[in-house]
């Protein structure tokens, strides 16, 4: 029994060895010098350790820019899909109108539409619009979020209706019942949500790059993508990019790490 | 109510909308051209080979990752608290980062001359590797990386599911003489089936979608050895602007991804109840 169990803390800490192992290694190579980058065997630490890359990035990308561009995209489209998603998914979980059914399905449908058949279509709707290259442009076709619709609708559907018939009793109108009975009620499925969002907002990369056009309003991740084709095989300073890049969603994990491993059952079927 | 139902009903059908407007790119303000489109695309050796591709990876890393994440589920399960969350926590990590941090880690990982990886192959004696660009690593080159670090959410989902199946029933089994073996595949496994079917359905799409890696780590090359659907209908809306052939691909890939997760549903589903 003993042998076993030895053997599964082997077997888990090689696995998580190697899962954390390219994270380790991008951290490593943006502190390292272009000589000490080159060096076979490599060094598992940058000795001495160097800023360089940081100034190279600084100096040559907009970082600051981006980072913005990042922060503001990342919070207008969660905070505009987090309010969105609860709405409608104390509507469709509490409320009945007609065609609620029929409309509630349609969401679903869209749900099973992959993402590329929209992308054409939606290209042409910015373009129409006048949105390439802009902040509406990242911002607005990302906050339609079907996925967000259903996880509300499943949390409110946990909550009783008594709450909602009482407030209303007490001469309470829909706007009051939804702002101070519906949110605060609904804090824990909007937290999970609103976490799940600004990471993948965060993240997106296909639709930023297909919507941007000029460097100063990429988001970071396609801004990595344009620092890989102009210094391909300056590895320190890509690094030191995908580092600043990254840093911002693995402080929000390790800080709000229970969210995570617990928030993404909340949506998911019993099992 | 009205209001808020206008609010949110605005955007919904808007979606609706343009999840169907690829069709008046080709009927509506373009020339109609029938199925040529249609036709093209199955005429194109170029498009096949995508599918191929896509196929050849999905069937790769799916059954793979779901079995690493079963193993690694049924190990940390028994687990200590604490240990559970720092094991969970560092297969989460690589998830939480962009796919475009994850592409630039891994290219520089692969680099045949000076990458991480031929160092630590030469250290067991293992002759270096061209990987991404060689035509007949390049694919498995990305199905490793895939493979490494994706599994967070899967052992998340896992072992919750593992937490709510009722003790009685392992008690009961332990009184019929069921022992850990027998225990894990006629208890434990059949009543994850509804996880197992969920992440299934999750994991292929995703596979089926590749495309962030693609674009950023080989541009579909070498010799069109890692191009998949994804990257291919990208090509040839947004750097050929084939619009009209390029949506008729991307409703043929709808309408493969449908098929799929439809059977695959079908095949698996099956009331669960305890």
């Amino acid at each position: 029994m003993r042998i076993v169990r030895l053997l599964t803390y082997v077997v888990l800490f090689a696995w998580a060895i190697l899962t954390i192992l390219p994270l380790y290694w991008m951290v490593v190579t943006a502190f390292k010098s272009q000589v000490a980058i080159q060096a076979i065997p490599p060094d598992w630490w940058p000795n001495p350790p160097t800023l360089l890359n940081f100034v190279v990035f600084f100096g040559q990308a907009p970082a600051w820019r981006w980072l913005f561009n990042s922060s503001f995209v990342a919070v207008l489209t969660t905070g505009l899909t987090v309010l969105f998603a609860t709405m409608s998914g104390y509507a469709f979980a509490k409320r009945r109108f007609p065609g609620d059914k029929a409309l509630f399905w349609t969401v679903m449908a869209i749900l099973v539409v992959p993402y590329e058949v929209k992308l054409i279509p939606l290209f042409e709707l910015s373009a129409h619009f006048g949105m390439i290259d802009t902040f509406s442009g990242l911002i607005l076709p990302a906050v339609s979020a079907p996925f967000g619709i259903f996880l509300m609708k499943q949390f409110m559907m946990t909550l009783p209706n008594e709450i909602f018939d009482a407030a209303r009793v007490d001469g309470a109108n829909e706007w009051q019942v939804f702002r101070q009975v519906v949110a605060p009620l609904a804090t824990p499925g909007m937290t999970v949500l609103t976490i799940f969002m600004f990471v993948d907002t965060w993240n997106a990369f296909l639709w930023p790059v297909i919507i941007t056009r000029s460097l100063e309003m990429r988001t970071l991740p396609p801004g990595l993508s344009v620092l890989q084709l102009e210094s391909y095989t300056d590895y320190g300073l890509q690094m030191a990019g995908a580092l600043f890049t990254a840093i911002p969603t693995v402080l929000l994990f390790l800080a709000l790490q229970r969210y995570f491993l617990r928030g993404i059952t909340i949506g998911a079927v019993k099992g | 109510m009205l209001f808020l139902a206008v609010f949110w009903v605005y955007p919904v059908l808007r979606s609706v909308m343009l999840g169907f407007a690829d069709l008046n790119l080709r009927t509506g303000e373009a020339n109609f051209v029938g199925l040529a489109n249609f036709q093209a695309s199955f005429a194109s050796p170029l498009f096949w080979l995508a599918l191929e591709n896509t196929a050849e990876y999905t069937l790769v890393v799916v059954p793979i990752a779901m079995a690493f994440a079963v193993v690694l589920s049924v190990l940390i399960y028994r687990l200590a608290s604490p240990w559970q969350t720092f094991f969970k926590s560092a297969y989460y990590l690589p998830g939480v980062t962009s796919v475009a941090v994850l592409a630039l880690i891994w290219k520089w990982l692969f680099n045949p001359v000076i990458g991480l990886l031929n160092y630590l192959l030469t250290l067991v004696g293992v002759p270096a590797q061209q990987w991404l660009g060689s035509p007949y690593l390049a694919l498995p080159s990305l199905m490793l990386m895939a493979l490494v670090g994706g599994q967070g959410a899967g052992i998340v989902l896992l072992t919750a599911a593992m937490g709510s199946i009722p003790q009685e029933l392992y008690d009961a089994a332990r009184i019929d003489g069921a022992h850990g073996r027998a225990e894990f595949w006629h208890i434990t496994l059949p009543l994850l089936r509804p996880t197992l079917l969920y992440l299934l359905i999750i994991a292929t799409i995703g596979s089926l979608q590749l495309f962030g890696p693609v674009y950023l780590m080989t541009n579909g090359g070498p010799d069109h050895a890692t191009t998949t659907i994804v990257y291919y209908i990208y090509d040839q809306a947004f750097q050929q602007f084939q619009f009209g052939y390029a949506s008729a691909m991307a409703l043929i890939f709808m309408v493969i991804l449908v098929a799929i997760s439809f059977a695959q549903y079908t095949a698996l589903s099956g009331d669960v109840e305890y």
